[in-house]
C-alpha cells in the first residue's frame, strides 16, 4: 500500500514529526504512517568535518524504501545532525529526483545556530517549509524560480524564510497531477 | 530550459558522484556520473555537456587535468570546473592554464556553487544567442544574394517563403550553375528549421558504396576501416535540412533507401540493426530531366512523385537576360572588393557583351568570367577588351568541327579542360562553365581518368 512514511533519526521530538504531518496531510494524498526512529548509522560521521555524509543516510532509508508494487510510497528521515556532502559545506536536506527516499536536518534550521535566542515558531516554519520541499524533490518536482514557493533553492538560511509553506501554483498544479496519475511524472 | 544543459561530474569517489550527482537533478539538471577520465570521455562522445565537474585527483590512470584536456578536445563548447581539496590549489591553478574554466575547492557552500552554476549558463545562453543572431543575419545576406528582376524568378522567391515553414520535399530543378543550392539554402534559412543544420550532399561525386555510407552512416567493423560508428548526413541534419543535389545521379539500389527514408523518416545505418528515426527535410536537385528519366526506367517512378512534391524550376541565364547587368555588376563589387582591386563598373559596350552571350554554365559562368576578368583588368573599369577571350556564338563560326558524336566532342573537351587545369577538377569545371559534381559524373561516364 502506498504511504508516507516519517521516521527520526537521532534525537528528534514527536513535535517535529507532528509539523510535517500536518502539513504533508494538506499536499499529499497519502496514508502517512511513523517508523519506529533509527540511529545514526557510524559510516554516515566525517571526523574530519565534523559532519554527517547524507549520502549515508539516505542508503540507510532506502532500506525502509517500499516495493515496487507501493510505488508512490515515499520515506522521509528526520534528523537534528549537521548534514554535508562531500562537495558542499552543508545541505538543509537532500531527496532522490522523483525516487523514494528523502532527509531533512534540523540542525541548521534552529536560531541556535546562527547565535540568536531560539525560537520554536519559526523553527517550525523552517522544517515544514524544508520537509515539502525535499518531498517534493521526491515526487519529481525540481526547483523553482518563485522564491516564495516551498520548491525555491535555499543556499542559506534567509532563503529559508523567504519561502512560504506551500508550493507555488505551478509546483502544486505539477503535484496534483502526479497524483491523478500514480506512477507518473510531474 | 535546464534539460538544455547536460552536466557530468567525474569522480573516483562513489560517494562524491553520488551526491553531487543527486544535488544538480535537484536543480532540474539532467546529470551523468563517471568514476574514471576513460568512462568520461566515452560519456562526451555521445553528450555535448555544458559543465563538466571534474576532480582534480583520481588515483591510477588519467589524472584531472588529463581528463579536461582531452574532454575539451571532444566538447570545446564545454565549461569544465576542476573541483580540488585545498591542499591541491597550486594545480588547480595549473589547471585553469591549461583550459579550465574554473575551480572550486571542496567542501564548497551551496551559495558558492550554485552562482557559479547560473554565471556559467548565463554565459552560455548569450553565446547561443550570439549563434542565433549570426545565423538571422546570416539567412538575410542569403536572400539578397539572389539577385533579380525576372518575373518567373521572382515568384520562385516567393515560393521558397510560402513554403520554407512546411515538411513536404522539394524538387528544384535547373541547369548546372543556375543556383539550386542557393535557393535550397534560401527555403532553409527562411523557415523554422533555419537554427537547425542545413547539409548537403552531392549525390554524382560518390560511388554507389561510399554515398550509402555518406548518408546513412555505419556501425562499427561495418567494413575495412569503419574504425567506429559514425553518423551520416541524414543524422547530421536532424532538426534541418538535407539537400540532394544532383538526385538524377543516384543508383537504382540507393533510389530504393531513399524511397524508404521519404516515406518512413527511417533508416538503418551502414552495418547496423537498430532503424534510426529523423526529422529531416528534404530537398533534392537536378540537372535532369527526371520525368524523362523515369519513362527511360532509369528513375524510379515512386521516388519521382514522393520527390516532386513541390517543384521549383529555375530559368537559366540566358532565358533572363535582364538578370545579367545585376548579376554582372554584383559580382564585379564582391569579388573586387575580395581581391583588394579597385573596380569602379564595367563598360556600357561590355555589358552588351555579356547579355548577348548565351551563358551555358548560367550564373557560375558569368561569376567565374567575372573574376577572371578583374583579375587581368589594368584600367579600373572591366570593358569589351577583358571580355575579348570570352567566346561569342559568331566567333565559333571558323571553327571546324571535327566529324565525331556529340558524346566524343563532351569527352574530349573535359580531357582538354582537364589537361589545361593540370587535372585540378575544380578549376577544369569552372572553365567547362559546369559545377564539380557534374563534372565527376561525367569523368565517371566517360570513364576519364584523373
Amino acid at each position: 500500500m502506498n504511504a508516507l512514511y516519517l521516521v527520526a533519526i537521532g534525537s528528534v521530538t514527536e513535535g517535529a514529526l507532528e509539523w510535517i504531518e500536518n502539513a504533508a496531510a494538506e499536499w499529499f494524498p497519502l496514508p502517512l504512517q511513523r517508523l519506529p526512529p533509527l540511529s545514526i548509522p557510524e559510516a554516515a560521521y566525517d571526523r574530519k568535518r565534523g559532519q554527517y555524509q547524507s549520502v549515508e543516510i539516505m542508503k540507510m532509508l532506502a532500506q525502509y524504501a517500499p516495493s515496487n508494487s507501493s510505488r508512490d510510497s515515499r520515506v522521509l528521515g528526520l534528523t537534528d545532525v549537521d548534514l554535508a556532502i562531500p562537495m558542499l559545506s552543508f545541505l538543509f536536506g537532500q531527496a532522490q529526483l522523483d525516487g523514494p527516499v528523502a532527509v531533512v536536518s534540523l540542525c541548521r534550521l534552529h536560531q541556535e545556530f546562527y547565535g540568536l535566542p531560539a525560537d520554536e515558531s519559526l523553527l517550525r516554519q523552517r522544517t515544514v517549509k524544508e520537509a515539502l520541499h525535499e518531498l517534493g524533490h521526491t515526487f519529481g518536482l525540481a526547483h523553482c524560480s518563485d522564491p516564495r514557493c516551498a520548491m525555491s533553492l535555499a543556499t542559506h538560511i534567509e532563503l529559508v524564510d523567504a519561502k512560504e509553506e506551500q508550493y507555488c501554483e505551478r509546483c502544486g498544479v505539477r503535484l496534483v497531477r502526479r497524483f491523478a496519475q500514480p506512477g507518473g511524472k510531474v | 530550459m535546464k534539460k538544455n544543459w547536460p552536466m557530468l561530474v567525474v569522480d573516483d569517489e562513489d560517494v562524491m558522484c553520488e551526491s553531487m550527482t543527486a544535488w544538480l537533478r535537484e536543480d532540474g539538471y539532467p546529470v551523468d556520473s563517471a568514476s574514471n577520465g576513460q568512462q568520461a570521455l566515452e560519456l562526451a562522445k555521445s553528450t555535448d555537456y555544458a559543465i563538466c565537474f571534474v576532480d582534480l585527483k583520481m588515483p591510477g590512470g588519467m589524472d584531472g587535468i588529463e581528463t579536461m584536456m582531452e574532454l575539451r578536445r571532444i566538447r570545446p563548447e564545454a565549461c569544465v570546473i576542476i573541483i580540488t581539496a585545498y591542499a591541491a590549489v597550486d594545480t588547480a591553478i595549473q589547471a585553469m592554464k591549461e583550459g579550465a574554466q574554473e575551480y572550486i575547492v571542496k567542501p564548497c557552500n551551496p551559495q558558492e556553487i550554485s552562482m557559479l552554476v547560473a554565471r556559467i549558463l548565463k554565459l552560455k545562453k548569450l553565446q547561443s544567442e550570439n549563434a542565433i543572431l549570426r545565423k538571422k543575419l546570416s539567412r538575410h545576406y542569403r536572400h539578397r544574394d539572389i539577385i533579380t528582376k525576372n518575373p518567373r524568378l521572382e515568384e520562385i522567391l516567393a515560393l521558397t517563403q510560402d513554403i520554407a515553414s512546411l515538411r513536404s520535399t522539394v524538387l528544384i530543378r535547373g541547369e548546372s550553375g543556375t543556383g539550386k543550392e542557393l535557393v535550397a539554402r534560401a527555403i532553409h534559412f527562411s523557415g523554422d528549421r533555419a537554427e537547425r543544420p542545413f547539409i548537403t550532399v552531392s549525390c554524382a561525386a560518390l560511388t554507389e558504396t561510399l554515398l550509402e555510407s555518406e548518408l546513412f552512416g555505419y556501425e562499427k567493423g561495418a567494413f575495412t576501416g569503419a574504425a567506429a560508428q559514425a553518423k551520416g548526413k541524414f543524422e547530421q541534419a536532424d532538426g534541418g535540412t538535407i539537400l540532394l543535389d544532383e538526385i538524377g545521379d543516384v543508383s537504382p539500389k540507393l533510389q530504393a533507401d531513399l524511397l524508404r527514408v521519404l516515406q518512413e523518416r527511417r533508416f538503418y545505418r551502414v552495418g547496423g540493426n537498430e532503424e534510426v528515426e529523423v526529422d529531416v527535410r528534404i530537398i533534392a536537385a537536378t540537372n535532369k530531366n527526371l520525368a524523362e528519366e523515369v519513362k527511360r526506367g532509369r528513375f524510379r517512378e515512386d521516388l519521382y512523385y514522393r520527390l516532386n512534391v513541390i517543384e521549383i524550376p529555375i530559368p537559366p541565364l540566358r532565358e533572363r537576360r535582364e538578370d545579367i547587368p545585376l548579376l554582372a555588376e554584383h559580382f564585379a563589387q564582391r569579388i573586387s572588393s575580395e581581391l583588394g582591386k579597385d573596380i569602379n563598373g564595367i563598360s556600357g559596350p561590355a555589358l552588351k557583351l555579356l547579355i548577348a552571350y548565351d551563358w551555358p554554365g548560367n550564373v557560375r559562368e558569368l561569376e567565374n568570367v567575372i573574376e577572371r576578368a578583374i583579375v587581368t583588368c589594368r584600367n579600373g573599369v572591366l570593358d569589351e577588351q577583358d571580355f575579348s577571350w570570352l567566346q561569342q556564338p559568331g566567333s565559333l563560326e571558323n571553327w571546324e568541327v571535327p566529324d565525331v558524336s556529340l558524346d566524343e566532342l563532351e569527352r574530349r573537351a573535359i580531357i582538354a579542360a582537364l589537361e589545361r587545369k593540370h587535372g585540378n577538377v575544380k578549376e577544369a569545371s569552372a572553365a567547362l562553365g559546369i559545377d564539380r559534381s557534374t563534372l565527376y559524373d561525367k569523368l565517371k561516364h566517360y570513364e576519364i581518368a584523373r
